[in-house]
């Protein structure tokens, strides 16, 4: 940049190719085995010049692990995390940023809580919570006395549950539970100047008001940011729609390969089990180049 | 800070906050008070609700030498791959950062590998590493036995640590690139003009100031050691062979979800979890007083 540095000029080539080189070859490698037919996959070593069985590997994979339905979940549960994300959590930010209520850093601190504990940790709980979701209100009930008391009452004896195995609520609330969104709009809320708020409350907007027509459009940028962040963190959950849907008609694409893996006897089939990957990693992959803009932008600011 | 201009109605303001504190009522709150609950009970096998025992579930874990093994697997797996993964993305993002011909192309690119799904990429370099096809399949057949994840534990460790940190590669590779072009030029290049090269202008400007980054990167990845292996470890060795991958998260799964042994798994929950909140206090409180900041 300043001086001339040839030498440390060839070896920052060198160096970065071999990144570039190891940071793709396994997606190459991917392809070209499932592009090869049964024999040329299990040759060692295994020809990198491309074999003519794509197509045909690609259907035997995606009728073999029922993938059409399996994307369609994934997408609905990754859209779904994503859009409800960003909406719960510009509504919470709103909440603290903009109002003086009793209890508000209380409540702040509450949902900062949040982010220490991913749900990979709490995971048998949460397990038994979302197989029956009003659990926790049914003992809170029985607890303070008040089943009773409504039994005693009106001769109803209160027995709560609602299951969310195997739905699309299943999969998607206890992902959105979380606080990744609320500071990343709390920071931007914050450099929100004073004087807009001023003018709209001249004008005669509420707070519902202002939220809608100026906040929110405001906010356009982190919508972009956060709604791609999530959208790739759901479609690549794993162990959560692998617990809780126990019924094939609610599994995601991601947990569907593991049909793939080839079994120990007879020869493996790799190029069918490469053909599902590739399908599976493509559409996150497709997200991350054409939002690469907003999908770093994200990364940077909900972290921090 | 805090806003001067606020609205007044405080109804609206706590009800804009209800779905969000309902949702982690539900699913955070009351999920994590029900772990420490069962850890200290024990659900009895005909039925009839808990009985309380006390920390003897926490002495039946600690005392158990699969669970140290499970510990000392995630602590091995968590020190090499966040080690690797960090050191790759560092020197990857420096170089990138001279802005050479070329290195728009390298920062689009080295991003890639974090947007794929663990058990993707698990399942990729399950075939890349696979002792009878794929390519360690050449290294075996020079020299025999030399490599096989389903026999040989170490292996096995091998594999799990170079698919996480493939992935983490790019993920780390993203921050640092954003700290060092968060760096201004113009005390760099005054640096260069008073005689400094480009590895002293790395090692006496560069790096201090990138320190908060190394530390903030360390804990993260510490921490999705612990979480996002899950995937890798159960697409690539099922915790085996003879449990020498068997992480803390794959237990509690396969304990809790296999063993049906839901007080036991609770109190390894409470551990990790434990473990989990003094690495984010350690990061906030100690880490960040010790860094240089701009």
């Amino acid at each position: 940049m300043v001086e001339r540095t040839p030498f440390l000029n060839f070896f920052t080539h060198v160096i970065l190719f071999v990144g570039f080189v190891l940071c793709i070859a396994p997606f190459v490698v991917v392809t070209i085995a499932a592009s090869h037919n049964l024999k040329d996959v299990n040759d060692v070593p295994m020809s990198l010049l491309p074999g003519s069985d794509f197509w045909l590997n690609i259907k035997t994979a995606w009728t073999t692990a029922d993938l059409g339905p399996k994307l369609l979940n994934s997408f609905i549960m990754a859209a779904g995390v994503a859009a409800g994300k960003v909406m719960i959590s510009a509504l919470t930010a709103f909440s603290i940023v903009y109002f003086r209520y009793p209890g508000r850093t209380f409540i702040f601190w509450l949902i900062f809580v949040t982010l220490m504990l991913p749900l990979e940790v709490r995971i048998v709980p949460t397990y038994a919570v979302v197989a029956n979701v009003l659990s926790p209100y049914q003992t809170i009930l029985d607890l303070t006395g008040l089943s009773w008391l409504i039994e005693k009452v009106s001769g109803v004896q209160v027995s709560l549950s609602l299951g969310l195995l195997n739905s699309y609520s299943g999969l998607i609330l206890p992902l959105i539970a979380t606080a990744t969104g609320t500071f990343l709009y709390r920071q931007f809320f914050l450099t929100v100047p004073d004087e807009l708020t001023e003018a709209a409350r001249m004008d005669g907007a509420g707070a519902l008001r202002f939220f809608i027509d100026i906040l929110l459009p405001l906010s356009r940028n982190n919508m972009a940011a956060l709604g791609t962040i999530m959208f790739l963190w759901a479609w690549n959950q794993y162990l959560w729609p692998l617990l809780i849907t126990t019924d094939q008609s609610h599994a995601t694409a991601v947990t569907e390969l593991k049909q793939l893996i080839p079994n120990v006897g007879g020869i493996p089939e790799w190029n069918i089990a490469m053909a599902g990957t590739l399908i599976v990693m493509l559409p996150p992959l497709i997200v991350v180049v054409a939002m690469q803009r907003w999908f770093v932008r994200g990364l940077i600011a909900t972290e921090k | 800070m805090e806003k001067r201009v606020t609205f007044s109605s405080w109804t609206i303001g706590i009800l804009f906050a209800v779905p969000q504190l309902l949702l982690i009522f539900t699913f955070f709150y009351w999920p994590a008070g029900q772990a420490v609950y069962w850890s200290l009970t024990l659900q009895q096998p005909w039925g009839g609700g808990n009985i309380w025992v006390g920390l003897d579930n926490f002495r039946s874990i600690l005392s158990n030498a699969d669970y140290w093994n499970s510990i000392t697997a995630s602590l091995v797996f968590a020190g090499i791959s966040t080690g690797l993964a960090m050191f790759i993305a560092l020197v990857l993002a420096a170089l990138t950062d001279r802005q050479l011909a070329g290195s728009r192309f390298y920062r689009v690119v080295l991003i890639w590998p974090y947007g794929i799904a663990a058990p993707a990429l698990a399942m990729a370099f399950r075939f890349i590493l696979a002792p009878e096809a794929g390519f360690m399949a050449v290294v075996n057949q020079v020299w025999p036995g030399f490599w096989d994840p389903g026999l040989d534990g170490a292996d096995a460790m091998a594999s799990i640590i170079i698919a996480f940190s493939w992935k983490y590669v790019g993920y780390n590779f993203i921050f640092f690139l954003a700290a060092f072009q968060a760096i201004p030029r113009s005390l760099i290049e005054a640096a260069a003009m008073d005689g400094s090269g480009v590895m002293r202008r790395f090692r006496d400007i560069q790096f201090p100031l990138i320190t908060p980054t190394i530390f903030f990167l360390l804990v993260i990845n510490i921490t999705e050691s612990f979480q996002d292996s899950f995937g890798i470890v159960d697409i690539m060795t099922s915790g085996g062979p003879a449990n020498a991958t068997n992480l803390m998260v794959y237990k509690i799964y396969s304990d809790g979800f296999k063993g049906l042994d839901y007080s036991g798994a609770a109190a390894q929950s409470i551990i990790l979890m434990l473990l989990i909140i003094v690495l984010t206090i350690f990061q906030f409180r100690f880490i960040e007083r010790r860094v240089h900041y701009r």
